[in-house]
């Protein structure tokens, strides 16, 4: 074996290093060698989301593979029939919510709702709609908002009731940190997230002022009996572990043109929804007509949820 | 070794050139850095032994999680789409395709029995019949036929005199509820479902108001989330070990 110095620590001699001592060269190709043997070895699936893509690099056709994929998965993991599909933006469409903070009554319907549409989590629990009580003397005050009331009836005469979620902000602060380019803005104005590509390091969690991504710490519990089969890649996909989830305003209904879900929930008709870029449309005419507002103006972050007194 | 200790300063004193090493073992710091050390530790083991219980400052404890099939009543149906011909997107919406009045069971045609014995249109407390309503509803200046036809029980009368089926009752409710009224025709005040780019389901005035008692009726709330205090107990459940943070290095 030829003299390599740069392989040694200095005063390392032949003996030193055994009869059968591997040069670094030697280590590095044979590590090579068995890796790249491993993965012909595996399965094109394994390999593929190995080496996969960002979800905005893929060709149509890589989606449909992915898509593809992403069914077997839940096959295997849920023994369930699933449809997912991975519909883009409509044109001439921005998604806009308004809701009616003289209606609410703080019945969490929409909560419920939103957990069963969307697959999240039952244990450890994940909900993306969080419902703070608040004081009406005090007005809004998210110092002394309580998300754990629980009385026997609603509303309570002396409260008022913030449901909040993601604020779908046309500038949002929880994309522009990520590390990865996991979450973006598509088109249509939804913030959604690549859970394949989100690393877990929650950065976006701690941007967003709103508290409205949830991390999954643990292995989701979702008892396959409660899967909703009707999926979006972008959204209600079952996630795994370790990645950051939040609304997309049910990015699976309402790219299919339906409202989401806890607007069709709501028993008071407090939630609206609709594109905001056409003038005939509810959400435009809240509007026009309407006080609105949104919540923490001041950091510029520009939701397109926003809030009104309808009466 | 204390001797040495309490000598060592009068030592240093005297020939300050002559210590220029500190030892913390020589000096008469070691014995309070000792006390301080052990009652810092007695206050820890104290405070982990005599931890009580977490008692929230406001709100429930909120120690159990909930999930929608907890609620089947509610969550089991979707009836979001009933009645609605399908979602075409683009096309225009499709006017006031409202469900049926909620009638209680039995009850309509009315004239199926008020045919049979004349109109009394003097206002008074009613005690044959349909003594469940009560009236709440500017009780002060309105009685039943102020809404109801007095021949024709079967259809409304609005204050012009015009008869209106009961499917059509808000038009009746939009003489006095202006606003609400054209709120309701452009979508913002009331329910609806369906397709936020096509035809749409409506809710009536009294699907939601009793028009007899039209204040929105309370509900009981669902359960509130669970306090992040216990959720440890839940990720344990899931079989793997993340208390702590796991950060995400599995994720796939």
């Amino acid at each position: 074996m030829p003299e390599r110095p740069t392989d040694r620590m200095p005063g390392e001699t032949d003996e030193a290093l055994g009869e059968h001592a591997l040069s670094r060269r030697d280590f590095l190709t044979s590590v090579g060698i068995s890796l790249a043997g491993m993965l012909a070895g595996c399965s094109s699936e394994t390999r593929e989301a190995f080496f996969q893509k960002h979800f905005l690099e893929l060709t149509p056709d890589e989606v449909e593979r992915r898509l593809v994929r992403i069914r077997d998965d839940c096959d295997r993991q849920f023994g369930r029939e699933v449809s997912i599909s991975a519909l883009p933006a409509q044109p001439g469409v921005v998604f806009g919510y308004a809701l009616d903070l003289s209606r609410c009554i703080g019945c969490r319907r929409c909560v419920y709702a939103c957990v069963k549409e969307n697959n999240q989590s039952r244990a450890p629990q994940i909900q993306w709609i969080r419902v703070l009580e608040m004081e009406k003397e005090k007005g809004i005050d998210f110092e002394d908002g309580n998300p754990y009331y629980d009385p026997e009836r609603v509303p309570d005469p002396d409260h008022f009731y913030l449901p909040v979620a993601c604020q779908q902000c046309r500038n949002p602060p929880c994309t522009r940190v990520c590390p990865v380019g996991a979450t973006w803005q598509e088109r249509d104005g939804i913030v959604v997230i690549d859970y394949d590509w989100c690393i877990g390091c929650r950065y976006c969690m701690a941007a967003c002022p709103y508290g409205a991504r949830h991390f999954n710490w643990g292995e989701p519990g979702l008892p396959p009996e409660d899967l909703n089969p009707n999926l979006h890649i972008l959204g209600n996909r079952p996630r795994p572990r370790g990645v950051v989830e939040k609304c997309t305003f049910c990015i699976q209904r309402v790219r299919a043109g339906r409202y989401p879900a806890c607007v069709e929930i709501c028993p008071v008709g407090a939630r609206k929804f609709g594109n905001l870029l056409d003038p005939e449309s509810e959400i435009s005419r809240i509007l026009s007509e309407k006080r609105v507002f949104v919540l923490k103006g001041e950091l510029k972050t520009d939701p397109k949820f926003f809030y009104f007194y309808g009466i | 070794m204390r001797n040495d200790a309490s000598e060592e300063p009068e030592h240093g004193e005297g020939a300050e050139d002559a210590a220029p090493e500190f030892s913390i073992a020589r000096s008469n710091a070691l014995l309070p850095l000792l006390v301080l050390f052990a009652v810092t530790v007695l206050a820890v083991v104290l405070v982990i032994v005599r931890a009580k219980p977490f008692v929230p400052t406001v709100g429930v404890a909120a120690d159990r999680s909930f999930a929608p099939s907890d609620f089947p009543a509610l969550f089991a149906k979707d009836e979001a789409l009933v009645g609605i011909q399908g979602g075409d997107p683009g096309s225009p919406s499709v006017l006031f395709p409202v469900p049926a009045p909620p009638f209680t069971e039995g009850l309509f045609p009315c004239m199926e029995c008020h045919a049979t014995f004349p109109p009394d249109r003097e206002r008074r407390p009613l005690e044959a019949m349909h003594t469940d309503i009560v009236l709440h509803h500017d009780e002060e200046h309105r009685w039943c036929l102020d809404c109801h036809d007095a021949d024709d029980r079967n259809q409304l009368r609005l204050a012009s005199g015009v008869l209106v089926p009961f499917t059509e009752s808000y038009r009746l409710c939009g003489q006095c509820h202006g606003t609400q009224y054209r709120d309701w025709r452009s979508g913002i005040h009331g329910k609806r479902t369906g397709y936020w780019n096509g035809a749409k389901r409506y809710m009536l005035c009294v699907h939601c108001h009793n028009p007899h008692s039209p204040r929105f009726a309370s509900l009981q709330p669902l359960p509130p989330p669970m306090r992040p205090q216990f959720l440890h107990r839940e990720v344990g459940t899931a079989s793997v070990e993340t208390k702590g943070g796991p950060g995400a290095g599995e994720a796939h």
